[in-house]
């Protein structure tokens, strides 16, 4: 019995079309549109304004926020526009438009090559943080943040699962960049200062595991784990039950049970960032889906459009109905391919109306499938249930907020009942009442008893 | 490996963009093939060997009965969904399940009239006076059966044994002869021999309703949506096997033979237990949610099954267990949580 966690769907994987295609790398496109949130947390300013000439690994964006990465140019050239531009999550955001010089010259000192071994671990998150590095499954965590815990943590996890059907850009890098995955593991677990670590990768990626555990051979207190493919494998509270076996507290984080949990793409772009003083200006994503024509791994920068990555793909041999920003069980539909290639951005799914059919919602018939498949233990139907009704009291009493969003009870239910996107509202809803239940007792307790100060002043 | 991005001129990108449209909805964007016609249809499939076999053992009335009970409940269904203008459901199979049940439930030689009563019961007074599919709160065949039983107690209960062997006279169910005439009357039923007996009941000669008497063809049919996942095997399983504890131990003491000498295997195959346990304890609507409740609840099931069979006025009491556990469906989902990832167990803490 392989290491798992409960619950959990199995979809079809989709990832024939593209595991066998080697990364390939997109030419820089003409004109890169660089939006200025890419990551959880505040959005930068730019730095730059129209008419500058900018250089490849330049900063053009940052903000006095704790909770920010940094964002840099991904190509020389002239910026033509400092606008909200469309963006696959935000609809529009700000964002600085480099219209490139064809040069794809680098900023003054970059590359700046360090021997990473040489580093002590403020060293290296400074550099981390001077890259702008991000989580790259999706949730675009900046990566000096979670490497500088404010709890004692033991564990390093590279989150290798790529349980989100039809991708494969982590596989590939897992592939043909275990070398930088080695030096980056490295990397963190220094940073971190912790002994052990571990490379969870689903077991329907042999392959992977196989050149994994060749490449981390002479590495000390490094495992690569196997683990059973089963959907969400990867989401983090998931992986760290799966691998260490412990449990993250409800509304908790991983550093609570002693993890850090980084996906493949942010640990090679930490052994980019501190090898190479590289800033996080490239990624590889994922073009696939049973709409294009041929499915591919890109090496691409950071702000070339998606219509640029689909054209390179040969464009669609069908009519897609979704387009989607990430994979099928949590990615963004999109409206349009003119949206940038942002640092989360692990794939473009293009599927047909086939692939994607919803069918007619009816009531529940309480058939339980989705509390099997919850990986929470929730009890998705009747919180569904209590959403449609707008009883939000119900939904907490029924941990509504511990909802990962997976999506798993939505595609597992026969009802075909919109289980997650209720439950979305209903969290929504419900963070909306605690925020105003909190206000007035703050309200309530300031009125009903005076300061401290006041008390001590009187007397 | 430089490919030039000289192909994608803006005009080109433009005139793209117009050709396609892309659907926008919320994640996930892909969904499992199951649907709850398929779910339903397959409880059909797998009913439908016992009843073919209660047709052939019992006659053309068990034929008449069956095709009327489906009959009318599909249309009950369908002209209360036209009086209140809802969405016309009936193509989903779950009407033709209760119709089918129904009949299944009831002696062969019911008056055909009779089933359409049940039928009523079963569709508009249980199932769709509470908001249809997956609102009701009781099993609605069993609703059915049940409110048949007390308005003719005398045609529920006169069981015609249809056998070509014996003649069609009059006679009792196993469980009835059992209750009023003693284990000796039982098996001189059965020519007076045990294993003749419990031979007979597993492949279903004997008398009963329609569609229960075969244990062999119910639990083939119960062994297939085990296997295709509709149905948690802890579920029938917990309920037989209460009440085949619970009868070894306790089934002797109304025969005067004291504790630990019931017959459990005869109880575990007679009446209406095993497609109540396998049809009836699994259906969805009216089961608890988690698997921990519907084992709790299969428990129930079986425990009020041996107090009715033992010491009630009735010989078999299946319906009502299962009818009585319905009804604390609500408050075992209420108790019985499936525990949230992370949440610390209340006594490992103290």
């Amino acid at each position: 019995m392989m290491k798992s966690f409960i619950g959990g769907v199995h979809p079809d994987d989709g990832k024939i079309y593209a595991k066998d295609k080697a990364i390939e790398t997109l030419a820089v496109p003409e004109e890169v549109v660089i939006p200025m949130s890419q990551h959880f947390g505040a959005p930068c300013t730019p730095t730059v304004k129209v008419g500058d000439h900018v250089k490849k690994g330049q900063l053009i964006g940052t903000s006095d926020a704790f909770l920010h990465a940094d964002i840099h140019a991904s190509t020389s050239g002239d910026v033509i526009k400092v606008a909200p531009m469309p963006h696959n999550m935000m609809v529009k955001c700000m964002s600085v438009v480099i219209k490139s010089d064809g040069l794809d010259e680098w900023a003054d000192g970059l590359p700046e090559e360090h021997d990473w071994n040489q580093l002590n671990s403020k060293e290296i998150i400074d550099l981390i943080k001077k890259a702008g590095v991000v989580g790259c499954g999706g949730a675009t965590f900046p990566a000096h943040v979670k490497l500088t815990p404010n709890k004692p943590v033991d564990v390093f996890i590279v989150n290798g699962a790529e349980c989100e059907p039809y991708l494969t850009a982590d596989y590939r890098g897992m592939l043909e960049c275990s070398d930088r995955l080695v030096t980056g593991v490295q990397i963190c677990m220094k940073a971190l200062g912790v002994q052990t670590g571990y490379i969870g990768v689903e077991d329907n990626k042999p392959e992977a595991v196989k050149v994994l555990q060749e490449a981390f051979k002479g590495v000390d207190g490094v495992s690569v784990e196997a683990l059973p493919t089963k959907y969400p494998q990867g989401a983090e509270k998931m992986l760290i039950k799966a691998v260490t076996g412990r449990e993250v507290e409800p509304g908790g984080l991983p550093m609570n049970v002693g993890c850090v949990v980084s996906n493949v793409g942010t640990v090679l772009a930490i052994a980019d960032a501190v090898c190479h003083g590289i800033p996080f200006i490239e990624r590889i994503t994922t073009v696939t889906g049973d709409c294009i024509k041929e499915p591919k791994n890109l090496l691409v920068r950071i702000g070339t459009s998606y219509q640029a990555c689909v054209d390179y793909c040969g464009g669609f041999s069908k009519q897609p109905d979704r387009v989607i920003s990430g994979g099928p069980m949590m990615g963004l539909a999109q409206f349009s391919l003119d949206v940038p290639i942002a640092k989360g951005a692990s794939g473009i799914t293009c599927l047909s109306a086939e692939k994607c059919e919803v069918g007619e919602e009816s009531p529940c018939i309480r058939c339980g499938r989705c509390v099997v498949a919850c990986p929470m233990g929730l009890i998705p139907s009747q919180l569904s249930i209590f959403s449609e009704r707008s009883a939000w009291e119900k939904c907490m009493e029924y941990g509504v907020m511990n909802c990962v969003e997976c999506g798993s009870c939505v595609y597992t239910c026969p009802a075909k009942r919109n289980i997650v996107q209720y439950i979305r509202n209903a969290k929504g809803q419900c963070k909306a009442l605690q925020a105003a239940a909190k206000a007035k007792t703050e309200a309530q307790k300031a009125k009903a008893e005076p300061s401290l100060k006041d008390t001590i002043k009187r007397m | 490996m430089s490919p030039v991005a000289e192909g994608q001129t803006k005009g080109k990108d433009a005139k793209d963009m117009q050709e396609y449209k892309f659907t926008v909805s919320s994640s996930p964007h892909v969904r499992c093939n199951e649907t709850i016609p398929k779910i339903m249809w397959n409880v059909v499939a797998a009913l439908v060997p016992a009843a073919a076999f209660g047709v052939f053992y019992f006659g053309m009335n068990a034929l008449v009965n069956i095709f009327v009970a489906i009959v009318s409940a599909v249309i009950f269904e369908y002209l209360w969904e036209k009086m209140m203008h809802k969405k016309i459901t009936i193509q989903d199979g779950s009407a033709v399940i209760t119709g089918l049940l129904l009949a299944m439930t009831c002696p062969p030689t019911l008056p055909w009239w009779m089933s359409i009563v049940g039928s009523f019961l079963a569709i508009v007074v249980c199932k769709q006076s509470m908001g249809g599919l997956g609102y009701n709160l009781f099993n609605p065949a069993h609703v059915g059966r049940a409110g048949l039983m007390v308005s003719w107690p005398v045609a529920m209960t006169t069981w015609t044994s249809l056998n070509g062997t014996v003649d069609a006279v009059a006679s009792a169910t196993p469980l009835n002869v059992l209750k009023h005439n003693g284990h000796d009357a039982l098996l001189s039923m059965f020519g007076g021999d045990p294993m003749t007996m419990y031979q007979q009941m597993f492949i279903g000669f004997r008398n009963g309703s329609m569609g229960e008497t075969s244990t062999v063809l119910l639990v083939l049919g119960g062994l297939y949506l085990i296997y295709k996942g509709y149905v948690n095997w802890q579920v029938p399983v917990t309920m037989i096997a209460t009440v085949g504890i619970l009868m070894w131990i306790v089934g002797g003491i109304p025969l005067g033979t004291g504790l630990f000498s019931g017959d459990p295997l005869f109880h575990m195959m007679a009446g209406g237990l095993v497609i109540g346990a396998f049809f009836m304890a699994t259906d969805m609507v009216t089961a608890p949610i988690t698997l921990k409740g519907q084992i709790i609840f299969a428990l129930g099931c079986g425990l009020i099954t041996v107090l009715i069979r033992l010491v009630g006025g009735y010989p078999e009491g299946v319906c009502y267990s299962i009818l009585l556990m319905n009804a604390l469906t609500p408050l075992i989902d209420r108790l019985v949580k499936p525990r949230v990832f992370g949440a610390v167990k209340a006594k490992g803490a103290k």
